[in-house]
């Protein structure tokens, strides 16, 4: 496959960045959309260009790290997956595909395609863990979890933290991330300690951060890898005006 | 900080003003609705007029429309500081956006909506309410609001405007009613596509009996 690449290159955060037009050759449609930038970087180093700088570690949809806007969707045009898993069957040969960073103020750009999303860490650190206890682990049986919450607490926690629903949101709001954060603790026993706190805590890390408010839309679960769904928000709004009135 | 103003200068907080100030505008528009239905009666707008000048001088109504007031000033106010402070979040803006991809335009264009549906009742406000309010017009005898109503819309300019402003508040409804129900926590397997169904049957019906109405008049068949 033959592809014209637009990709958005930006030496660091207060340089201004614009679009730079690479073609790439003879890209294998088995490749991942990683690859084909592996195969453009080779190329960049050899000639003695920068190669484009993107975040990615585990390759296999696990990690969050990827993080490209392809085409005006974050992850590209696959549902489910992430830029990682995106193969380049996907497109076609002469296609002209564009490739920004994620765009927010609360992800500022490392470099290139490279976004700090280190405020994601400040959520978590205001409130999204449990205490636990020295000792040896108790019998998972002495802890009657409802089967359907023990299903929720799953699927909020396959959140891999990787941004998208930010990315993808006209808002730039990180509501799916912090409702699933909250949640999957919420849900669960373990989590009860902190609920009220964790609550209040991680939505005004949220705001402090310089997200912005949801007016669901929908296109965070849409564009989501993990599929988080919009329930979680809804709860994560009764978490947080529960947690307000009865907090002391 | 108090915690009240605390929790309503939230994301969070804003997000829930805008779903209680939207919700209580909803309920008055079935109630406003209801009454200029009574045009359709075809009566010379004789049980219309009745009902307008119950609603006049009813003590209760008086009281409520008070609420009304703030309750539109609030989602106005606050609608538009969301507006701003979100696409601020934003500064530099993508080169490609595929919205179409993952969300609805009316859902993308709440802002805009609610910005044409201001422009539609000022308008509105000066046609009707300002003049059955503040002249003495409506109190003399010298006209009825119903006499007001078919003067208005003997011409085609406000008909067009009223009909663009319907079909604003029928795109604004559509995802405004089903969101304020998510922005205060309501999102469960049962009641979900309940709401969602009442939703858009009542984006659809309510705006579609409001458009009905310059239409009529302006084609005669309400005198
Ligand atoms: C009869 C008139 C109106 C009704 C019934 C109405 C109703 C609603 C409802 C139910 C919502 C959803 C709230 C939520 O998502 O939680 C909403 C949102 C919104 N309304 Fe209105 N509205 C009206 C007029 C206006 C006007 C005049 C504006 C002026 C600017 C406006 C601006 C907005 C905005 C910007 C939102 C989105 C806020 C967000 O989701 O963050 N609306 N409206
Ligand atoms: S909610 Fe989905 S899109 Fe958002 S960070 Fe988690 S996995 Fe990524
Ligand atoms: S590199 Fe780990 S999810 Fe893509």
């Amino acid at each position: 496959m033959n592809l014209s690449l637009k990709v958005w290159r930006q030496k660091n955060a207060n340089s201004e960045g614009k679009f730079q037009q690479y073609d790439v050759q003879g890209i294998s449609e088995d490749m991942s959309f990683l690859e084909m930038f592996d195969v453009l970087n080779e190329r960049l180093i050899n000639e003695g260009e920068s190669p484009v700088a993107f975040d990615h570690d585990c390759r296999e949809g696990i990690c969050g790290m990827c993080s490209m806007y392809i085409n005006g969707e974050p992850h590209g045009p696959n549902k489910g997956v992430t830029t990682c898993q995106l193969h380049m069957r996907s497109f076609k040969s002469g296609d002209t595909i564009t490739v920004e960073p994620w765009r927010a103020k609360a992800f500022p750009i490392v470099k290139d395609l490279a976004v700090n999303r280190s405020a994601f860490d400040r959520i978590i650190a205001a409130g999204g863990y449990v205490s636990v206890n020295t000792g040896n682990a108790q019998d998972a049986n002495s802890l009657p979890i409802p089967k359907d919450n023990a299903d929720d607490a799953f699927m909020a926690a396959a959140c891999i933290g990787c941004g998208a629903c930010v990315a993808a949101c006209k808002n730039a709001s990180a509501m799916l991330f912090t409702s699933a954060k909250i949640s999957q603790l919420a849900l669960l026993p373990q989590g009860q300690a902190e609920r009220t706190m964790r609550a209040e805590k991680m939505v005004a890390q949220m705001d402090v951060e310089g997200f912005g408010a949801c007016t669901n839309t929908g296109a965070c679960e849409a564009e989501c890898p993990k599929g988080i769904s919009l329930e979680n928000i809804a709860r994560m709004n009764r978490e947080y005006y529960g947690a307000v009135l009865s907090s002391k | 900080m108090s915690w009240v103003t605390k929790t309503l200068s939230s994301s969070l907080g804003k997000k829930l003003i805008m779903a209680v100030t939207g919700l209580s505008l909803i309920a008055f528009l079935l109630v406003h609705c209801g009454i200029n239905a009574c045009i359709f009666l075809n009566d010379g707008g004789h049980t219309f007029n009745e009902a307008a000048e119950f609603m006049a001088n009813n003590l209760f109504i008086r009281v409520t429309e008070v609420g009304l007031m703030a309750g539109f000033i609030i989602h106005i106010v606050d609608g538009l500081m969301l507006w701003k402070s979100n696409t601020d979040k934003r500064p530099v803006k993508y080169a490609v956006v595929k919205g179409e991809a993952n969300s609805t335009w009316y859902s993308r264009s709440m802002g805009l909506l609610g910005s044409l549906l201001l422009i539609f009742l000022v308008i509105h406000l000066r046609h009707f309410w300002v003049v059955s309010r503040f002249t003495d017009v409506i109190t003399s005898g010298e006209k009825t609001l119903f006499q007001e109503m078919t003067e208005v819309f003997a011409n085609p300019i406000p008909v067009v405007i009223y009909v663009l402003g319907c079909i604003s508040l029928a795109y604004h409804l559509l995802h405004g009613f089903q969101s304020a129900f998510q922005t205060m926590g309501w999102n469960h397997p049962k009641y979900t596509p309940f709401i969602k169904s009442v939703g858009a049957g009542f984006s659809i019906l309510i705006p579609l009996i409001f458009a009905a109405m310059p239409i009529a008049m302006y084609l005669g068949w309400i005198a």
